[in-house]
């Protein structure tokens, strides 16, 4: 039986000519993949009202129809942009996507009035908001696309970068409670009824600042080392730009009340340094340093409060969340219980009582979705998270240039660990923080930034799987002397 | 709506949902293992019903149907690389202008060179310190490289693959 959606090549005869490039740019499958997901989306759509209004209205397709012509377009920036990308990549996050501006809508439709729910608008509601904000980020991730022809230039303006970042980092927690707070974390900033989260898009700059810092210093971290009790600890000195950035996030921790956006920033440096230097101390450090300040923070909240008890709180909540379940703990019991609900199959799309959790929209989305879903469904989603991580990752290991691969690599695990933080934070895995489920949750902030962040990994991919001789390739370069010069032989050492 | 057509909905919903996942598993699986030797070991069937008296042209024959299409680095720090080959020569090397830019101590900025000639890839040394070795033999002119031996540059080690 040949399977018809894995369109493989034929090695024997697609040899010498030329042509067999374009068919491994694996765009047509890209395209069908996509398609299935808007299928995907389209059905969700289709059984949500089903359920909830008892019939599906001659409009239901409208959304998924406008999620696919915005990703068709993406489809096809890619395909004249960045031809040989990643072909998992765009579907994959088209299909969370969807599925977010999905449950959000049918949140929309369990809201409204009986007698309004036929003729839900369908830019109306935090649905039809995530919608637009969908279409702005796809756009701007083509407009990066179409910008950065190389990601490697990127990396000249690294230091700007880096300083955007902190800048964006500090910026809620400098700013008074007023514009900044909201929900008790200091993440953001609000002008009128605008609130973005600065944060988001620190976490790309202070990438791009990072990957390009450790390929300037990758030789010392790695080679210069003590060796105790068999490991290679780096030197003393060399531990200055991890113990400022293990700084900066306990401040973080602190001033902004938010241990997800500390452990994310934390954790983005540690993982970059140990894939620029292959040396486990530096993950060994890393974790003793956080584990090491997140003890002491909630020891110092305990003992003195202040700027420390909210994350003590959260801790207290985390042990033991159904010590005050109607007050403190309301939040993680009802997502705890949304999620036992949902059981292995849930309750069908449209079939779950969203509404009851606090933050459904946001942070406990996941907790929505996965009453009505199911581990069944939770445990696809978390797969398809998986797969874009790994398809990151593997597009650091097939481009060839070091910046490139610190720079997938690294964007890469930053999705991987948000992810973990949120899932693991409201499954009562790890304390809960207010972190965004990426491409799910409503927000305008979290959507583009991870948007941007998927349109470098494509770009990254496309550069790490183009063919050596294709256009823009190396060999072709106009400036320097011919390689041979360089290489002809001026000695022959023998054995 | 009945409740059998939602109940079966909700069902046929997950499986369409898995069955996306495994699709897209479908499509990346050709370097979702890579490391792993490559799937394709069967030769091109036309040659299983050769005559014996061509027995000597068969392997030529076997040889010239699987032409390497990918360099991949099988061991070193950039091991998991694959390049897609095209007709262009491969320089490698620690110089930042290399094809394959290796990163590895024992290597020259300029270490080698791979070539292509009638579908066939030749290795050459481009005046190594270390030396490039084929297999177990250094390479001192252009050699072919056949499928799946290893080229070793210091601590990396490549092979052409189908």
């Amino acid at each position: 039986m040949t399977a018809p959606a894995t369109p493989a090549s034929s090695p024997a005869t697609a040899g010498e000519r030329p042509g067999v490039r374009m068919a491994r740019s694996r765009r047509n499958a890209e395209l069908s993949l996509l398609l299935l997901a808007m299928a995907l989306v389209a059905a969700y759509g289709a059984m949500v009202e089903a359920k909830v209004l008892d019939t599906v209205t001659p409009g239901f397709w409208v959304p998924a129809a406008t999620l696919t012509a915005v990703f068709l377009g993406m489809h096809l920036v890619i395909r004249f942009l960045a031809p040989f990308a990643d072909p998992a990549l765009l579907p994959a996050v088209a299909l969370l996507n969807g599925l977010g501006v999905g449950f959000l809508r049918r949140l929309d439709l369990a809201k409204a009035a009986p007698e309004e729910r036929a003729d839900l608008a369908i830019f109306a509601g935090i649905g039809g908001r995530q919608l637009a904000w969908t279409l702005i980020s796809v756009v701007l991730a083509a407009g990066l696309l179409a910008l950065m022809r190389d990601h490697r230039s990127i990396s000249r303006y690294a230091y700007t970068l880096g300083l955007a970042g902190i800048v964006l980092v500090m910026l809620p927690a400098v700013l008074p409670a007023s514009i900044s707070e909201i929900n008790g974390a200091k993440l953001w900033v609000r002008i009128g009824s605008f609130s973005i989260q600065p944060g988001e898009f620190a976490k790309l700059a202070l990438l791009v600042f990072f990957a390009y810092y450790l390929v300037r210093k990758r030789e010392v971290l790695s080679l210069a080392s003590h060796r105790f009790l068999g490991i290679d600890f780096p030197r003393g000195r060399d531990l200055g730009p991890v113990l400022v950035v293990w700084a900066i996030s306990l401040l973080v921790l602190v001033f902004e009340k938010d241990l997800g956006t500390s452990l994310l920033y934390f954790g983005m440096f540690v993982a970059t340094v140990y894939i620029a230097t292959e040396r486990v101390s530096w993950l060994l450090i890393g974790l003793v340093l956080f584990f090491g300040g997140a003890y002491l923070a909630y020891v110092l909240g305990d003992a003195v409060g202040g700027p420390f008890a909210n994350f003590y709180l959260r801790a207290q909540i985390w042990l033991d969340p159904f010590a005050q379940p109607y007050d403190e703990g309301y939040q993680l019991v009802q997502g705890l219980l949304a999620l036992g609900s949902g059981g292995l199959f849930g309750a069908g799309p449209g079939g779950g009582q969203p509404l009851l959790l606090p933050e459904v929209q946001n942070d406990f989305i996941f907790a929505g979705i996965g009453e009505e879903i199911g581990l069944f469904g939770l445990s696809a989603l978390l797969v398809i998270y998986l797969l874009i991580v790994e398809r990151g990752l593997r597009a650091a290991l097939a481009v060839r240039d070091s910046f490139g691969k610190l720079l997938a690599g690294g964007l890469a695990f930053t999705l991987a660990l948000q992810v973990f933080v949120i899932v693991g934070g409201i499954s009562k895995l790890i304390p809960l923080t207010g972190q965004t489920t990426p491409f799910l949750s409503a927000g305008g902030s979290s959507l583009m930034a991870n948007w941007l962040l998927i349109a470098v990994l494509l770009r990254v991919s496309d550069a790490g799987r183009r063919p050596v001789d294709g256009a823009g390739g190396k060999v072709t370069r106009p400036s320097g002397p011919p390689e041979q010069l360089h290489g002809a032989p001026t000695e022959v050492i023998k054995p | 709506m009945p409740e059998l057509v939602i109940t079966v909905a909700r069902f046929g919903f997950l499986v369409l949902l898995w069955i996306f996942v495994f699709t897209v598993v479908g499509v990346i699986r050709r370097d979702l293992f890579a490391g792993a030797r490559s799937g394709r070991l069967v030769a091109a069937p036309r040659t299983v019903g050769a005559s014996t008296g061509q027995a000597t042209a068969k392997p030529a024959k076997v040889k010239r149907g699987r032409a390497a299409h990918q360099l991949v680095v099988t061991a070193g720090q950039l091991a998991g690389t694959r390049i897609t080959l095209g007709e262009a020569q491969i320089t490698i090397g620690r110089a930042e202008d290399s094809t394959l830019v290796i990163t590895d101590d024992y290597a020259s900025a300029r270490h080698a060179r791979l070539v292509p000639r009638d579908g066939q890839w030749f290795v050459e040394d481009l005046g190594s310190t270390n030396g490039t070795y084929l297999d177990r033999a250094k390479v001192t002119g252009p050699t072919p490289v056949p499928l799946g031996v290893p080229i070793r540059i210091g601590r990396t080690s490549l092979e052409l693959r189908p």
